[in-house]
């Protein structure tokens, strides 16, 4: 670990005016991914501006729907009955996520921004990455890339987003609330996190000294029959290899509505655009969801370690929709 | 040469000869353990109860000081830098930011590191510990992705290891051989294990294997697992002037001290090692490069030294275990007799070290057959030093073994259980040895019938519960009873009937301290109360390794020994006026705080009476224990029974294990609730070697690629299922006490189980660990 300096902020506003200040500062949320990266020298900011103390509450809006301060800590969050009950696909995926203990450090901004996930990227001593240093090139492409992602990646980068969480908000048609220097502003979350292309040292569209200082759900009536399911090499403590945030809306036999995101096959969570315009009308059986899954999965181009993701995204996919739908395909 | 150096020898494997054409044909009553231990008919006692671990509230406090929390004055902290190359050498080293740092007060390299003999490799000698051979940081040269290449002392560990950051390597690197498929195209070499090869032939396997009625023939295998003990490597290092003072967590104390002054041209009583908590061992905590690098960069700084490895530096330069290829083919007549039994296969080791997996040991005296091939091949490659890990050899051994055997039921139509005891040999079908102590058939029928074998499903993949595939399987588990030359003990009893107990042994967590104060307060006479056991300290005479399982055996086959020096002692000192006078030390044993006639409670003489008459405060002795001739006299192992209900998800392939019960055959158990959670940590780490245990090598240039615990999976709380332990308790009529070592049985045979039940459950046969998902989709 580099040697850095460390501030408080008191507010939003001071937040970014520290950061801004000049050198290599980084906003500290939890720390829990953070400071892994800065003992690996991944990370070597030259300052840290600990912003876990600001907005930690969760507020009902006018229009239904929560919003979430950023400083909110995953178990707080997760554990909130407005969450469990409205937005249950969401507590469960933090609750699949790390370890109870991570999960009390480890706030919403935080978890939002954690890095993709790639032993080749956190090997700073003995592997190439492009992510870590622009132009060295990706040893995983080539090496063990069993977690790597299926959809989307490029040559200079096949990472994963590790973010459990992440995937329930995409699926949720969040927004993400920022302040910078210029002001506050507001970002899709599914326009937040980017695909690697030729720049995959950038994980988001974020600007430097832009500060996520909350998370809004919108109102969603049937997210109330929504879940997530995580796919895992154990049953606690390990990224998913696949994971499925899904809330559907079965009226008479037929998909009225669904959200549908996936984690664990991009640089990204990867909101399943195409599976829901494939639903949606579509009869709620096992054809239409397997349909669905294949629209999704079309695109998908395996690495020598993880073409299985494929197959057991679809299986996930359709297992998921199944349960939701319930046993008559229908959904409560 | 003594018959105790020479069993030395022949116990090591390096002087067979004489003493092993011998020692199997003298007589019983010649023979360590050939007159039952009295222990073994003593039911009064603390033996075969449960008794808390001694050290358990120290450990609870957190006052249980581990190595690298001892304090010293002045001291300073290390870290290390490690290569990134698998061979070649040292082009380019700058150290001049990492000397320039904030709190540095030694960079150390190839350039100013003191001259140091190479270590001697373990086994080579009585006391050898190297878990490799090569010089320690004496020239440029690489020989593994992860050689420390440079270490930084600092005042504290955050500035070392930031200065360590700084220093800048530059390699030109030579041709490698990092790839399996590589060091097999450049040709195998026959293993040799201790010394003897790796083979076994009986009759032609392989002409029996072609004219069997019924045979399997196939090739599994186990991919290199890394040590991950819960407490990393660690020393805590001091010279005053030439005599060097180590606090380390090992499993080798006096091995460890004798080791390290020959690396450094010292006198063996020069160099003293403490131990007194392991952070679990499991065969890592050994002498590696660090403890050398220590000890030389404290000489250099003039300073003592604390060097705690990250969990990085323990994947990058402790050894775990190698990768195995094994092929298991069976011959059988139709009822199930087997004709033919090949084991062989291929592992990989480095030219710096002699440890090949043995993977045949359990396959051994596991089962009859009319034929037997037995072998492992070894190949090189550049990388770290492979090393002992739980049950080496068996472990993986009877993943293959005990999944072909499944295979071969299948293909007969025969239960597995009843296959295996169909093929239950009547005396070692190797040696011819008769068995110690062999009662398998019971454990398999305790076992079968409180796990409730008969509820297995007869056809694979026909049991569906929701979306889960269930399935049961079993497996038979096996590991030798050690006991290695040179143990000894020592025996202070003072005049109020207290007793210290000195021993070179260790306690890695599993219990040894406790386990050795109910046996001393048992063979004494005394309440354990009255006991305190000193061990973990390399100035305590003899040697006992933590390792074999055979820490028990030793400690317990010095302390008989060690305590008939008392009785003599005793005796000696009680004089003409005793109610013993004249007896024999054969005559009397203790009972109560004193002295009594065996066959005559009448006669008998309290401590406290003794030692008053001769006006003496204390009696101390200090016995060898005798050679361990019994294991060349008969076939000695432990056994179990292994059973496993495993669930696979019809959708996602993820294997979940309902339950897990062990039926164990290891002689009797001393204190129930260690010997309970020993068990129970062999099987968790068998699920783990079962379902997700690997390290991923980049055969590209041999670097580790998951060096966390985040990206190595072990089980975790949510993985483990109820584990149900029993066990015959049949006392092993040869052994002190009439147990054996159980640290390393309860890992072997869990892979196999997991994989038969997973097979059960779908129809899916995986030979190739870890069973992952992506295996079963």
């Amino acid at each position: 670990m580099n040697p850095f300096r460390y501030a408080r902020a008191d507010d939003a506003a001071d937040a970014v005016a520290l950061v801004t200040a000049g050198g290599t500062a980084a906003f500290l949320g939890g720390g829990t991914n953070l400071v892994d990266l800065m003992r690996e020298t991944v990370a070597r900011p030259d300052s840290l501006v600990d912003v876990s103390g600001l907005s930690d509450e969760i507020t009902e809006t006018d229009t239904g729907g929560l919003l979430i301060g950023a400083a909110v800590r995953n178990t707080a969050l997760a554990g909130h009955l407005a969450v469990r009950t409205r937005y249950p696909l969401l507590s469960r995926a933090i609750l699949g996520g790390a370890s109870a203990q991570i999960r009390n450090m480890a706030t919403v901004g935080g978890n939002i921004l954690q890095r993709t996930r790639c032993t080749y990227f956190y090997d700073t001593a003995g592997s190439r990455c492009n992510k870590r240093d622009p132009g060295a090139g990706c040893d995983a492409i080539d090496g063990f890339n069993r977690i790597h992602a299926i959809l989307d990646a490029s040559p200079e980068c096949v990472a994963t987003n590790p973010s459990d969480m992440c995937v329930a908000l995409a699926a949720l048609d969040a927004t993400v609330h920022i302040r910078s220097l210029g002001g506050a502003r507001t970002i899709a979350f599914t326009d937040l996190h980017r695909t690697p292309g030729e720049t995959p040292e950038y994980d988001t569209v974020l600007e430097p000294g832009d500060l996520i200082v909350a998370v809004e759900l919108p109102a969603l009536p049937f997210s109330a029959q929504s879940t997530y399911r995580k796919v895992r090499d154990r049953a606690s403590y390990a990224f998913a290899l696949v994971s499925v945030a899904a809330a559907l809306d079965v009226q008479d036999g037929r998909v009225r509505d669904v959200r549908l995101a996936l984690g664990g096959v991009a640089h990204r969570p990867w909101r399943a655009w195409k599976a829901e315009a494939a639903l949606r009308g579509a009869p709620a059986t096992a054809q239409s969801y397997r349909d669905a899954a294949d629209a999704e999965l079309a695109d998908a181009r395996p690495l020598s370690d993880n073409g299985f993701k494929i197959e057991l995204a679809r299986r996930t996919i359709v297992a998921v929709l199944t349960e939701l739908a319930g046993p008559d395909g229908e959904a409560a | 040469m003594s018959i105790v150096d020479t069993a030395k020898s022949a116990a090591q494997g390096v002087v067979q000869g004489v003493m092993s054409k011998l020692v199997p044909l003298a007589p019983d009553s010649w023979i360590p353990g050939g007159t039952p231990d009295p222990l073994i008919r003593h039911q009064h006692g603390l033996i075969g109860t449960e008794v808390s671990r001694l050290d358990g509230p120290l450990k609870v406090r957190g006052a249980a000081r581990f190595a690298a929390e001892v304090p010293l004055d002045n001291l300073t902290y290390a870290a290390l830098v490690f290569s990134t190359i698998a061979r070649g050498r040292i082009a380019t080293l700058d150290t001049t930011a990492a000397e320039a740092a904030p709190g540095v007060v030694l960079v150390m390299t190839h350039r100013n590191a003191p001259q140091m003999n190479a270590p001697a490799l373990f086994g080579t000698s009585a006391t050898a510990c190297g878990a490799s051979n090569l010089p320690v940081m004496q020239d440029d040269s690489i020989h593994w992705n992860g050689q420390p290449v440079a270490l930084v002392l600092a005042e504290t560990q955050d500035q070392a290891d930031h200065a360590a950051s700084l220093i800048a390597v530059g390699y030109a690197a030579e041709p490698s051989v990092t790839a399996f498929a590589d060091a097999k195209a450049k040709g195998k070499e026959r293993g040799l294990f201790f010394g003897q090869p790796l083979e076994n032939i009986v009759g032609d396997a392989e002409a029996a294997l072609a004219k069997a009625p019924h045979s399997i023939d196939r090739t599994y295998r186990t991919p290199r697992h890394a040590h991950n003990a819960i407490e990393p490597h660690a020393a805590t290092i001091a010279w005053d002037g030439d005599t060097l003072l180590l606090h380390d967590t090992t499993q080798m104390v006096s091995s460890e001290a004798a080791t390290v002054a020959d690396i450094f041209g010292i006198a063996a009583d020069q160099v003293r090692v403490i131990s007194p908590y392991v952070g679990g061992g499991f065969g890592a905590k050994g002498l590696w490069d660090h403890q050398i690098l220590g000890a030389a960069a404290a000489r250099v700084a003039g300073r003592p030294v604390r060097i705690a490895l990250s969990r990085e530096g323990v994947y990058r330069i402790v050894g775990g275990r190698t990768l195995t290829e094994q092929r298991v083919a069976l011959g059988a007549e139709p009822d199930g007799r087997f004709t033919a039994l090949i084991h062989d296969g291929t592992v990989a080791m480095t030219p710096h070290n002699n440890m090949p997996e043995p993977f045949i040991l359990g396959t051994r005296s596991g089962y009859a057959a009319d034929s037997f091939k037995l072998s492992v091949d070894t190949v090189t490659m550049n990388m770290m030093a492979n090393t002992f890990m739980r049950a080496p050899g068996e472990s993986v051994g009877t993943f293959a073994l005990e999944s072909a055997i499944d295979e071969l039921a299948d293909e007969l139509g025969i239960d597995p259980i009843a296959l295996r005891i169909r093929n239950e040999p009547t005396k070692d079908p190797l040696s011819g040895l008769p068995f110690s102590s062999r009662h398998l058939v019971a454990a398999w029928r305790a076992g079968a019938e409180r796990f409730g074998w008969d509820a297995r499903p007869a056809v694979p993949g026909s049991r569906r519960e929701g979306e889960w595939l269930v399935g049961f399987g079993c497996a038979a588990a096996t590991y030798p009873y050690y006991r290695m030359p040179g143990a000894a003990a020592r025996i202070t009893l003072t005049r109020d009937g207290e007793a210290l107990i000195e021993v070179a042994a260790h306690e890695m967590g599993m219990g040894t301290t406790t386990t050795t104060a109910m046996v001393a307060a048992e063979r004494l006479g005394l309440p354990i109360e009255r006991i305190t056991v000193r061990y973990g300290d390399s100035i305590i005479p003899g040697t006992i390794m933590a390792g074999g399982s055979q820490q028990t055996a030793a400690i317990g086959a010095a302390v008989i020994a060690a305590h008939r020096a008392l009785v003599a002692e005793l005796l000696k000192l009680a004089g003409n006026d005793s109610p013993l006078a004249g007896l024999s030390p054969d005559e009397v044993g203790s009972e109560d705080g004193g002295l009594t006639r065996i066959d005559d409670a009448t006669r008998r003489e309290s401590y406290a009476s003794i030692l008053g008459r001769a006006q003496r405060d204390t009696v101390v002795v200090a016995e060898q224990a005798s050679p361990p001739l019994e294991q060349m006299h008969w076939s000695m192992h432990s056994y179990g029974a292994m059973f496993c209900e495993a669930r696979v998800n019809a959708v996602t392939g993820e294997t979940r294990i309902a339950r897990f019960l062990g039926s164990f055959d290891t002689g009797r158990i001393l204190n129930h609730k260690t010997a309970r959670s020993q068990f129970r940590g062999g099987i968790i780490m068998g699920l783990g070697m079962a379902l997700m245990e690997e390290t991923q090598f980049d055969e590209r240039n041999g670097r580790i690629m998951n060096p966390s615990l985040a990206e190595y999976h072990l089980p975790v709380h949510a993985d483990v299922p109820d584990i149900d332990v029993i066990w015959t308790d049949i006392a092993d009529p040869h052994t002190p006490m009439g147990a054996h070592g159980i640290g390393e049985i309860g890992i072997t045979g869990v892979a196999a189980a997991v994989a038969n039940a997973v097979h059960n459950a779908t129809g899916r046969r995986v030979r190739d660990l870890p069973i992952t998902l992506d295996k079963l989709l």
